[in-house]
């Protein structure tokens, strides 16, 4: 049971990918597939993004372990869905048109934010890896990797931006993502205080 | 005595509605790869001709299923699947349209009247929607003009107010974000006397579907398509420029009045300059006014960035 937890998370972290991929070519995207595919993408990433976030206030709530141990696959995956989403913006909807897309980035919130959120994963990405974590020390990386919660809040600003209105589901969504962010702040308070009155 | 004196209206449409919501459900929990909504045609109008003045041959037009199941409709729900997938939630018979306001000769149709007291041609337009993907559909209607005339406008009809339909089975009428219903959209008494400008009862030459406005609705070509009410119930004509939806939504910033189709001037969350015809893969260029250059002299002299 243990030994099939990191395999298992591989395997759920590919089916959308490959679900996809089927609609693709079957035509289930209906009347404009390269927003359905956009979309799809983005939302696969955000909550790929809120489940990386989720693993340490299980933790601290639950006191489950085992999230901890896909942290890392998450948080991967969740860049690899948001390279997707990125190249199906820049290449397949823009046609790699620098000029407009370059334009669309700093004129329009709504895209700024989602080239935001891509630019913060980005180093978490390459950082990733133990070599990483030992070359530059755990503190260090440790702060580095506290980028996250950032990217949790452009993420979840660039999906609001998305609709004309905003949607309950996303509200909602950005509900999750406050409330994970909330359990740590309260966790660190907490330990912050325990510090203060053990010496 | 029919069942009809025993059961009131409101409450057998609301139960066959859920009948139909239960049957539909366990189908789609069932088959979820064929839950995708197909929409049923509706039936041959009469005595259509194509006018070849907007024929637009050079143009492919969009498959009937792509024009029907890709839709904004916000009453029947904000996806795109949304319209087509409840379009059964739109109740289009009976149906009146009531012409008021600045007018000789205020009067309630019936839909049935309007039908027969119009000859109703086909015109093929480009649609460009105000989230830069646009379509080529083959409509079926007459000119607003005509259908303004018969009611004598007064000379102090300067605009024209559209009221579309809220029933209350409609999903997206019970709006939690505060979009304003009923959906209101207007014109000015020039534009809406435009030859472009068409009251629009039909698609491919059969009645309007459902997700498309039925069962009459406004189409003005060089504008966004939101300006084109859906589904409308009342006709307006006053002295001042009418509130609209999208005017009144978010303190206006989502669109301006006019929404005249232009490259040159943003959305505010993206650029105009390009759009995505549905079934092309590459972007192509929007044309200003949606390529119908014949509407320019009723902005001479406006700053179109600033009226947008």
């Amino acid at each position: 049971m243990k030994k099939a937890l990191v395999p298992g998370a591989f395997a759920a972290c590919c089916v959308p990918a490959l679900w996809l991929a089927v609609q693709l070519v079957t035509s289930g995207l209906g009347a404009n597939p390269i927003e359905a595919l956009l979309n799809d993408l983005g939302y696969i990433t955000f909550v790929l993004l809120a489940l990386t976030l989720a693993c340490t206030p299980a933790q601290i709530l639950l006191g489950w372990n085992w999230p901890i141990r896909i942290r890392k696959l998450l948080g991967d995956f969740c860049f690899f869905y948001a390279c997707l989403h990125l190249l199906t913006y820049t290449v397949i909807d823009q046609g790699f048109d620098i000029h407009a897309i370059a334009k669309d980035v700093l004129k329009h919130k709504f895209i700024f934010l989602g080239m935001g959120t891509w630019l913060l994963l980005l180093p978490l990405a390459i950082t990733s890896t133990q070599g990483w974590q030992r070359r530059l020390g755990f503190r260090r990386w440790k702060r580095l990797h506290r980028l996250v919660y950032l990217a949790g809040g452009l993420a979840s600003f660039h999906f609001l931006l998305r609709f004309k209105t905003p949607r309950l589901e996303t509200l909602a969504w950005m509900g999750v993502i406050g409330a994970l962010l909330l359990v740590r702040a309260v966790e660190a308070a907490r330990r912050r205080a325990r510090v203060v009155e053990s010496p | 005595m029919s069942s009809s004196e025993i059961t009131p209206k409101q409450l057998y449409v609301r139960r066959r509605e859920f009948l139909k919501l239960g049957a539909g459900s366990a189908l789609a929990l069932s088959l979820p790869a064929f839950a995708k909504a197909k929409v049923e045609h509706g039936a041959k109008l009469a005595g259509v001709t194509a006018n070849p003045k907007y024929a637009l041959a050079e143009e492919k037009k969009n498959a009937y299923e792509d024009i029907t199941t890709y839709n904004n409709f916000y009453e029947l729900g904000t996806d795109k699947s949304d319209p087509s997938e409840n379009a059964s939630k739109l109740q289009t018979r009976p149906w009146t349209v009531s012409v008021e306001g600045e007018v000789g000769k205020p009067r309630k149709w019936d839909i049935e009247e309007i039908l027969k007291s119009f000859p109703i041609e086909e015109r093929v337009y480009r649609l460009r929607c105000v989230e830069a993907w646009s379509m080529v559909i083959p409509w079926d209607g007459f000119p607003l003009a005509d259908f303004l005339k018969k009611h004598d406008p007064t000379s102090r009809a300067k605009y024209v107010a559209f009221e579309s339909a809220v029933q209350p089975q409609m999903p997206g009428v019970k709006g939690y974000a505060g979009i304003p219903f009923p959906y209101l959209e207007g014109l000015r008494i020039d534009e809406a006397t435009h030859p472009l400008a068409l009251l629009v009862v039909g698609l491919y030459g059969e009645a309007l579907p459902n997700p498309d406005g039925a069962p009459i609705r406004l189409i003005v070509p060089w504008k966004y398509g939101f300006k084109s009410a859906k589904s409308i119930v009342r006709i307006k004509l006053q002295e001042t420029q009418p509130a609209t939806t999208w005017n009144q939504y978010g303190g206006g910033v989502e669109y301006g009045f006019y929404a005249n189709v232009n490259p040159d001037v943003d959305h505010p969350r993206w650029s105009q300059a390009k759009e995505r015809r549905i079934g092309e893969f590459a972007r192509r260029k929007t044309l200003m006014f949606n390529g119908y250059p014949e509407v320019a002299s009723l902005y001479a002299g406006m700053d179109l960035r600033k009226f947008y």
